[in-house]
């Protein structure tokens, strides 16, 4: 074995690797390092993931309350706009403005309304059922995830019907 | 010789299959057992099965040059069946700049976290896709900082770890004998002292994307509700009381990604879930 790893060895005897080396303190080496951080990218996230019924529902969710929450303080602060600018705009014009839509507009501005508050209605209850401590499972989250998706698709279309 | 004898065995035994009482059943498979395991293997030339992996590549030495995804074909039939068998054949056979974390190779180091297909888990403990038909996706952890190709830099989800002070604070050490826990209360830890801090539930979370400079994520928070439900614990209300501000628990809004990843199978948003409620009832 000896004889062998010499054998292997003698012949670059002559030839001499250079090897250079680097001194670094701890304060350079942060330095290299923050470099190094500072050129990081950030690897893909949404884009990637699986579609999953967890997300979907939770982003659904807040999707649905920020819009609907936006439509309530653009007709709050309309309301209060059109008061103090003295423009005629209150119940009684918003109600003869719907009735003399066509009908496609209607049930259209009807399912825009409904199935929105159908879903966040049907999931707030959901979430509040987790607060309690239930349905924590995957199964669980499952079944109330298709529970909720089922209600909403009936209320809404109650809502936009009748 | 031992290869044609239990060929011609085989023969024998499929020519009386249907014939065969329960005893020569039992003695064939005695018969078989040691014979055909020390047999050589049939000289059947494998059958090529030509897999394609494309696999997120980003090399810190050319930090201008945009992440992407690099396309391997591997030979399934001279591969194991695990994904972490196809990058260490990639790594081994085809390109030796492909950078991952592995270790153990049987779940239980986690760090082999990564995304494949879509969803984080143990490239060990996942298996290949056998469809040739379409491509294995395989990227690092989501909304990380990539060190380089499938390595993410864990330092702040470690950190958060560390936050949490994950071990025993009791001021009552009992002296000369170790702390007692009855049956009950030793089960409550169960489905959460298993976890191994693979990040994957805590990189599946949107919350954890979007505020993972504040919000602690799922490990961390059930790792710290670990010692909260712990009775030989008894700093639980200091460290209920850190929880109590908009970002580091309340970001949890619930979505379940955690535990629909988790590749121990265990559940972080049920942890999560008692915390808020513990907070809540001041249980």
């Amino acid at each position: 074995m000896p004889i062998s790893l010499f054998a292997r060895t003698a012949p670059r005897v002559g030839a001499i690797r250079s090897i250079a080396t680097v001194k670094s303190t701890s304060e350079s080496e942060i330095e290299i390092l923050n470099a190094q951080r500072s050129n990081r990218p950030v690897s893909p996230h949404l884009t990637i993931y699986q579609p999953q019924l967890t997300m979907l529902l939770s982003g659904l969710h807040r999707i649905t309350g920020v819009a609907m929450a936006g439509g309530f303080y653009a007709l709050t602060v309309a309301f209060a706009a059109t008061s103090i600018l003295s423009i005629p705009f209150d119940g009684a014009t918003l109600v003869s403005a719907f009735a003399g839509l066509p009908i496609y507009a209607k049930i259209g501005a009807k399912a825009a309304a409904a199935f929105p508050f159908a879903f966040h209605f049907a999931n707030g209850i959901r979430h509040l059922i987790w607060d309690f401590g239930k349905e924590l499972t995957i199964k669980g989250v499952y079944r109330t995830g298709y529970t909720v998706l089922t209600i909403s698709a009936i209320a809404g279309t109650y809502l936009t019907f009748f | 010789m031992f290869a044609s004898r239990t060929a011609s065995s085989r023969l024998l035994a499929s020519s009386s299959t249907k014939v065969a009482s329960t005893s020569q059943i039992a003695q064939r498979a005695f018969s078989v057992s040691a014979t055909q395991q020390h047999a050589a293997p049939a000289p059947v030339p494998p059958k090529q099965a030509l897999k394609e992996f494309k696999i997120y590549r980003w090399n810190p030495d050319q930090p201008s040059e945009k992440p992407q995804l690099q396309s391997y074909k591997v030979n399934l039939a001279e591969c194991g069946p695990m994904v972490l068998d196809a990058l260490i054949k990639i790594k081994n056979d085809l390109d030796p700049t492909l950078t991952f974390r592995r270790s153990c190779r049987e779940g239980i180091c986690g760090s082999c976290a990564m995304n494949i297909d879509g969803v984080n888990t143990l490239a060990c403990l996942s298996r290949i896709d056998r469809s040739e038909s379409k491509p294995q996706k395989i990227y690092p952890l989501p909304h990380m900082y990539i060190v380089k190709d499938l390595v993410p830099d864990l330092t702040l989800f470690y950190k958060q770890y560390k936050s949490i002070e994950p071990f025993l604070k009791n001021d009552n050490v009992p002296e000369g004998r170790e702390h007692l826990q009855s049956p009950a209360d030793r089960k409550k830890l169960d489905g959460m002292y298993e976890c191994i801090l693979c990040a994957c539930c805590s990189t599946s979370c949107p919350s954890y994307w979007w505020n993972q400079d504040e919000y602690l994520g799922p490990a961390a928070l059930m790792a710290a509700y670990r010692w909260m439900a712990d009775s030989r614990d008894s700093y639980g209300p200091q460290r209920k009381e850190k929880m109590q501000n908009s970002l580091s628990l309340y970001r949890c809004h619930t979505i379940f990604n955690c535990s629909r990843t988790c590749p121990k199978g265990l559940n972080p948003a049920k942890a999560i879930a008692q915390i808020k409620l513990e907070l809540a009832t001041g249980a």
